[in-house]
């Protein structure tokens, strides 16, 4: 226990002295968003006024996802480049499915970190017309953590799974395909002229964490029902949390 | 308490290519789908280790001795724990390797043949989370770190990040982090490769004092004299075999006369290398290359004038003579044939 503390306050310790281009990385991309979707083009006419409603629980749910698969993809894929330097910790004395643990935990953290810093900011960037509600609060923190967890979950597969000169191919194969048809900006509701899409859309686990992070914070839009988030999101956390724990073992033990 | 370790029957066949030399690190030999039929057509196998047995005692310092890929890293591996053994068994103390690795990692301590520092990291701050994975109370930890960069000469560079670190200077932080909690077994894989020759005697000054408090040490090396220096006994390991083992003084005394005089001939005839033999003193001739021959003796230098006698008495001639002292080198070479070196 006292090991898998010692691990955690490890990559809290480097977080933090990284915390300003951190914060910049997880932050710069989401508030641009924000600004040109949810201010220039709801201000200028383009998009309703709604949209900012509608958009802000997608933008919170990518910027989470986002934040902590970087958070850990990066750190793994090059601590496991040649330079190995996460020996040190695989030779810890603790299991080393432990370790794979705490980098999940540790990145699920920082995806918390940064859908909590979103909201405030896309907030205040919005300006006016934003018609946020909090009904169950308690959910919405269950359904957060459901959203960290996916999301550092995924980027320990990704990590454990690719080397150092396919971080650009997993930016253009994996995540933009992610995002865009990830139910961020739109609804999955506004599928519906597309059946196809509409179904194969399901797979990606992106869609739930939008559509839930939207049930729970703007529930007058339509949404996936609760029953559906639920089980996209417990489904797809096994699947990767088991999925990244077996890839970083296999990457782990020679 | 100092521990011994053991191995049975151990074997690694690795089924991917070394990191390092898997050509062309890009979209192919990835584990994703689009990986080419024909990749996953030629499966490669590499036997590191062949069926290594050894027993090593507590409290010794043993050296496992050979040239590239002879398995020695690999065998490391295993027993600490990061690699997975094909087959055979290990055991550090009472406990099996592969079966009780959160114990055995609590014991032992590695410095790898390429430093793996945690480059987000301090020097210090390496030391005292090194020293909070194995569970040191705080105070204790940041003692123990004061002591071992003062020990290896990096207190002024102690707050710096690693990543502007010379080579020894990581190398000599790499020993202390595998120092700071006092393991029972320490693992030093080719410890003083890239090491200036001052940082070296440091090191097996170090070596040799640790080992004094009782502590079992294995290091690999394919440096003779560091294991003539340093050893008690020796494992002299080539494909993943042992090949010969015991204290390197004794090793020393297995090889047929000990001192090895290498001539080039010219030219050379099968009744020369007979007529060679025939020297009192010399114990074995062997061919080597197009015109040489390595005649083992008992004497060195004091042979030298008998042996060119006969040579000139065969109507030949000498173009080059070569002699060295009985040496794990020599051992080597008698052995397989081939330099340590290559
Ligand atoms: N991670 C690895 N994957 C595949 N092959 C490896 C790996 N590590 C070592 N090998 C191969 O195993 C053999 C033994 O290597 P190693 O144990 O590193 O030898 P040494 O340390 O004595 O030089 C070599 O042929 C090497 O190429
Ligand atoms: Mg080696």
């Amino acid at each position: 226990m006292s090991t898998f503390l010692a691990l955690l306050s490890r990559d809290a310790h480097v977080a933090r002295r990284n915390l300003v281009p951190l914060l910049l990385q997880i932050l710069l991309q989401p508030m641009l968003l924000v600004f040109v979707f949810g201010r220039v083009l709801t201000t200028s006419g383009y998009m309703p006024l709604e949209y900012k409603s509608l958009l802000l629980p997608g933008i919170v749910a990518l910027s989470m996802m986002l934040a902590g698969i970087q958070a850990v993809a990066m750190p793994v894929i090059s601590e496991f480049q040649f330079t190995k330097e996460i020996e040190d910790r695989l030779l810890a004395p603790i299991e080393i499915e432990w370790v794979a643990v705490e980098k999940i935990l540790a990145g699920m953290i920082q995806a918390l970190i940064a859908g909590l810093v979103v909201v405030p900011a896309a907030w205040l960037i919005m300006g006016r017309g934003l018609a946020l509600t909090l009904p169950h609060p308690f959910l919405f923190a269950l359904l957060c953590c459901a959203v960290a967890l996916l999301s550092s979950a995924i980027g320990l597969t990704l990590g454990c799974s690719i080397g150092q000169t396919q971080i650009g191919l997993m930016f253009s194969l994996v995540l933009a395909p992610m995002i865009f048809f990830g139910c961020t900006y739109y609804p999955w509701s506004a599928l519906e002229k597309f059946p196809i899409l509409q179904k194969a859309v399901l797979i990606n686990p992106m869609v739930y964490s939008s559509e839930g992070l939207r049930s729970a914070l703007v529930p007058q839009f339509p949404h996936l029902p609760f029953p559906a988030v639920a089980g996209g999101l417990l489904l797809f956390n096994a699947l990767f949390v088991s999925l990244g724990i077996r890839q970083f073992r296999r990457k782990a033990v020679l | 308490m100092a521990l011994g370790i053991r191995t049975e029957g151990l074997r690694k066949v690795y089924t991917s290519a070394p990191p390092s030399a898997t050509p062309g690190r890009g979209i192919v030999g990835t584990p994703f789908a689009w990986r080419t039929a024909s990749a996953r057509r030629q499966k490669v196998e590499i036997v590191a280790l062949d069926s290594l047995t050894l027993e090593i005692a507590p409290g010794e310092i043993f050296g496992l001795l050979g040239p590239n890929g002879a398995g020695k890293s690999t065998t490391v591996g295993i027993l600490t724990t990061r690699v997975r053994p094909t087959g055979g068994r290990a055991w550090i103390g009472e406990e099996e390797v592969w079966k009780r690795r959160v114990s055995v990692k609590r014991r032992i301590a590695v410095v790898p043949q390429r430093p793996n520092l945690d480059f987000a990291l301090t020097a210090r701050e390496i030391l005292l989370f090194h020293g909070a994975y194995f569970g040191i109370p705080p105070a204790e930890r940041q003692t123990r770190a004061r002591a071992l960069l003062e020990r290896f000469q990096l207190t002024d560079r102690a707050d710096q990040l690693v990543v502007g670190f010379s080579g020894g200077m990581m190398q000599r932080l790499s020993i202390a982090r595998a120092m700071m909690h006092e393991p029972d077994v320490l693992f030093l894989d080719e410890p003083s490769s890239g090491l200036d020759p001052q940082t070296r005697l440091l090191l097996w000054e170090i070596v040799r004092e640790y080992g004094a408090r009782g502590r079992t040490i294995v290091l690999t090396t394919h440096n003779m004299e560091e294991a003539d220096d340093l050893c008690g006994r020796v494992a002299i390991v080539d494909h993943g075999r042992v090949i010969a083992l015991g204290d390197p003084e004794a090793l020393k005394a297995t090889i047929p006369g000990g001192h090895l005089i290498r001539l080039q001939l010219a030219p050379r005839s099968p009744e020369l290398l007979e007529a060679l033999s025939r020297t009192p003193g010399v114990t074995e001739v062997r061919p080597v290359g197009a015109a040489g021959a390595d005649v083992y003796a008992d004497r060195g230098g004091p042979l030298v004038p008998e042996l060119l006698n006969r040579v000139l008495a065969a109507g030949a001639g000498v173009s080059d003579v070569h002699i060295s002292e009985p040496s794990l080198e020599n051992l080597f070479l008698h052995h397989t044939g081939r330099s340590l070196r290559e």
